[in-house]
């Protein structure tokens, strides 16, 4: 079964849209979308579906680097702090030296995991994620609430180069969805 | 539902996720099931009333205890020369021990590829964020002036001070306040899905508009999920670690001092130990009530119960051979002062809270080995609450009677708590109890997304051969297809 929704301006349409039952059917409409030449085009479904990103050819490694980075940033300001601090209050405690490193492991140890794991993985996965962000034009699609609940949906984007609106939308309908639709901006 | 209270399940296959969901279950049963207790507000059992009430009256008690404290001093527990460390130290440990078990299921068992996980792991987490709030208040309060507890931190300031790093106090503040916050953000972010999950079924219209604010936009895109899973997967990569940490920085306020039963190296690993047998006790002990009073059973399942308790069982045994290497030290080790506190602990005034200890710690464990008792609910609830006597009772040997036996017999004393003590403890409880029962309510407290992943792939086996499906029908359509009456709609 199958609805089109018709837009209301063509100029504003930001896609189509196909909503599936199953994960292994978005999978290989992603394949065979990718197959067929289209390139501006994204999945959505309620959990995360492996193979997915392989069938988008989608893959972004900057989020293990950002964690990276973060952490040894936390590691370094968390040892400069002590190292700081016990240089402008100098404490002898039975002749010790004053940079005693080996009790600043406990500190240091915490201060990395503290930013690789706030600043690095929390705030770096959201921000490039492009959270928090108020609207997106794919929830002007219908039924879309179900994409964070037991439906899976393929838009393929109307900036995309091959994108036209009746030969894109025939091209998903034969992929098996249950509905394909139009989605305005 | 007669397959929801199935305490013998099928012989394990190799199917790692063979009985982790029983019942017929779709990812619309999932969803609605888990839900649907945030959603319906007016459809909540007596029995949250009756629970959360309780523990709405204890919160009080502690609130009035807390301002009892502030106007007189500490001097109102039973804190003093020797034992200047009772109670309030002895419950900040047990209460961040429990905490630890939260971490242990969500992270450990996320690098383990352990697929149990799944349901319990958002109320453990939950757990631990209560537990650390519990822990927290102690040793901000035995500071005498928590107004000035910002003290503790690094901040330039006009007395020109700053913290002592090389004392293990400091490391302790470091180690709970990282280790609070990355919890914290650990359990925001696996409930970023389930928010925007509850966004697009809310049906009242404020709801609606808080869960969108804080699902911040989520749209489950591939992109984003790919992202995300890598995040979490370095979240669990980094509190896995942390957790080992916390609990070794806290050990170490004890053995890095020379105080006699303090000054050993096993603290680390035997506190670690420790934390976790007590934490998976308190997830057991909340799992159980919530199961039945909830109809989860089909999500926490006898499997689950039964690996937690072998889980138990396991960090028992570690926690037991920490006691009977500890009694062989204080032997081996030849320090009259050390020999003398191992024969007050056993055989002085505290002999009874040593013994309890074993017999918590040591003997009642052992029943774990038997399946029976494994998959017996009130055997299992009963061990747990063993378990946390049993726990608490160790931290309670530590401290009072190595403080009150020191290497000069001029400090020697006996510790009392006082009613203070009693009702600040019991108050933290109601605290706990407050908040956990405070998110049972608002929050879902199954990780939904996840259900639907562990369907996904249970499903996966079925089609593979496996034979016996966890689904019970290996023949039927795909998943999202089927039109089944969700299963838990008569409870």
């Amino acid at each position: 079964m199958m609805t089109a929704t018709t837009g209301a301006r063509y100029n504003t349409l930001y896609g189509i849209v196909a909503e599936f039952d199953e994960a292994e059917q978005v999978v290989h409409a992603a394949t065979e979308a990718r197959a067929a030449g289209y390139r501006k085009m994204d999945a959505y479904t309620p959990f995360p579906v492996h193979g997915l990103d392989e069938a988008l050819e989608f893959h972004d490694a900057r989020v293990p680097w950002v964690v990276f980075l973060m952490g040894l940033t936390g590691c370094c300001s968390g040892f400069a702090l002590q190292v700081y601090t016990s240089l402008d209050y100098p404490w002898n405690v039975g002749g010790r030296p004053l940079i005693s490193w080996p009790s600043f492991i406990p500190v240091t140890y915490e201060c990395t995991i503290l930013f690789a794991a706030v600043f690095g993985a929390v705030f770096g996965m959201l921000a490039l994620n492009g959270f928090p962000r108020l609207h997106h034009p794919i929830f002007n699609a219908p039924r879309f609430e179900l994409a964070t609940q037991d439906k899976f949906f393929l838009c393929i984007e109307a900036v995309d180069p091959k994108f036209d609106r009746e030969v894109t939308a025939q091209f998903l309908s034969g992929l098996g969805p249950t509905h394909v639709s139009e989605v305005e901006n | 539902m007669d397959s929801t209270i199935n305490t013998n399940p099928p012989a394990p296959g190799n199917d790692p996720t063979e009985g982790l969901i029983t019942g017929e279950h779709t990812y619309e049963t999932i969803t609605d099931k888990v839900s649907s207790i945030v959603i319906n507000q007016r459809k909540q059992p007596l029995s949250w009333y009756v629970i959360f009430g309780g523990a709405f009256i204890m919160l009080n008690v502690m609130m009035a205890t807390i301002t009892h404290l502030l106007f007189k001093g500490i001097g109102i527990w039973g804190i003093n020369i020797p034992s200047g460390w009772g109670w309030d130290i002895i419950n900040f440990v047990w209460w961040i021990g429990i905490g630890h078990a939260g971490t242990l299921i969500s992270a450990i068992l996320l690098l383990l590829r352990q697929q149990w996980r799944t349901s319990i792991n958002r109320f453990a987490e939950a757990m631990t964020l209560f537990a650390v709030a519990c822990a927290g208040l102690y040793p901000l309060l035995h500071t005498g002036r928590p107004w000035v507890a910002y003290w503790l931190f690094p901040y330039p300031n006009v007395l020109g001070m700053w913290p002592q790093f090389r004392s293990p106090l400091v490391w302790d503040v470091f180690a709970v306040s990282t280790y609070a916050t990355v919890s914290a953000v650990f359990w925001f972010v696996g409930l970023i899905p389930d928010l925007a999950t509850m966004r697009d079924r809310a049906t009242n219209p404020a709801a609606k508009v808080i869960f969108a604010c804080l699902s911040l936009g989520w749209r489950g895109s591939a992109q984003h999920w790919q992202r995300y899973e890598a995040a979490y997967l370095m979240l669990a990569g980094l509190s896995t670690p942390l957790v080992l940490s916390v609990h070794s920085i806290v050990s170490f306020d004890f053995s890095v001092g020379i105080v006699p039963g303090w000054h050993t190296t096993i603290f680390p690993p035997y506190f670690v130990a420790g934390a976790v047998y007590a934490g998976f006790a308190m997830v057991l002990l909340l799992a159980i009530p919530t199961r039945a009073i909830y109809g989860l059973k089909d999500f926490i399942t006898m499997k689950h119960l039964d690996w937690m308790a072998k889980i138990m069982l396991t960090t028992g045994l570690m926690v037991f051979y920490g006691y009977m290497v500890e009694a062989f030290y204080s032997w081996y080790g030849g320090d009259p002062a050390e020999m003398d506190m191992m024969k007050h602990r056993m055989f002085g005034p505290y002999g009874w809270a040593y013994w309890m200890l074993i017999s918590c710690n040591g003997v009642a464990p052992q029943f774990l080995w038997f399946p029976r008792v494994r998959r017996s609910i009130p055997a299992l609830f009963i061990l747990s609450l063993i378990v946390s006597l049993g726990m608490w009772l160790e931290r309670f040997v530590i401290v009072t009677v190595s403080l009150t036996r020191t290497a000069i017999p001029a400090t020697w004393g006996y510790y009392t708590p006082t009613v203070f003590d009693w009702s600040m403890f019991l108050g933290t409880m109601g605290q706990f109890l407050f908040l956990f029962f405070l998110f049972i309510r608002f929050v879902p407290m199954i990780a939904i997304f996840e259900m639907r992943d562990l369907l996904h792939k249970s499903h996966h086996d079925d089609t593979n051969g496996n034979g016996h499906g966890v689904n019970g029908h290996t023949e039927a359509p795909p998943i999202g297809t089927q039109t089944t009456i969700p299963a838990g709609a008569g409870e």
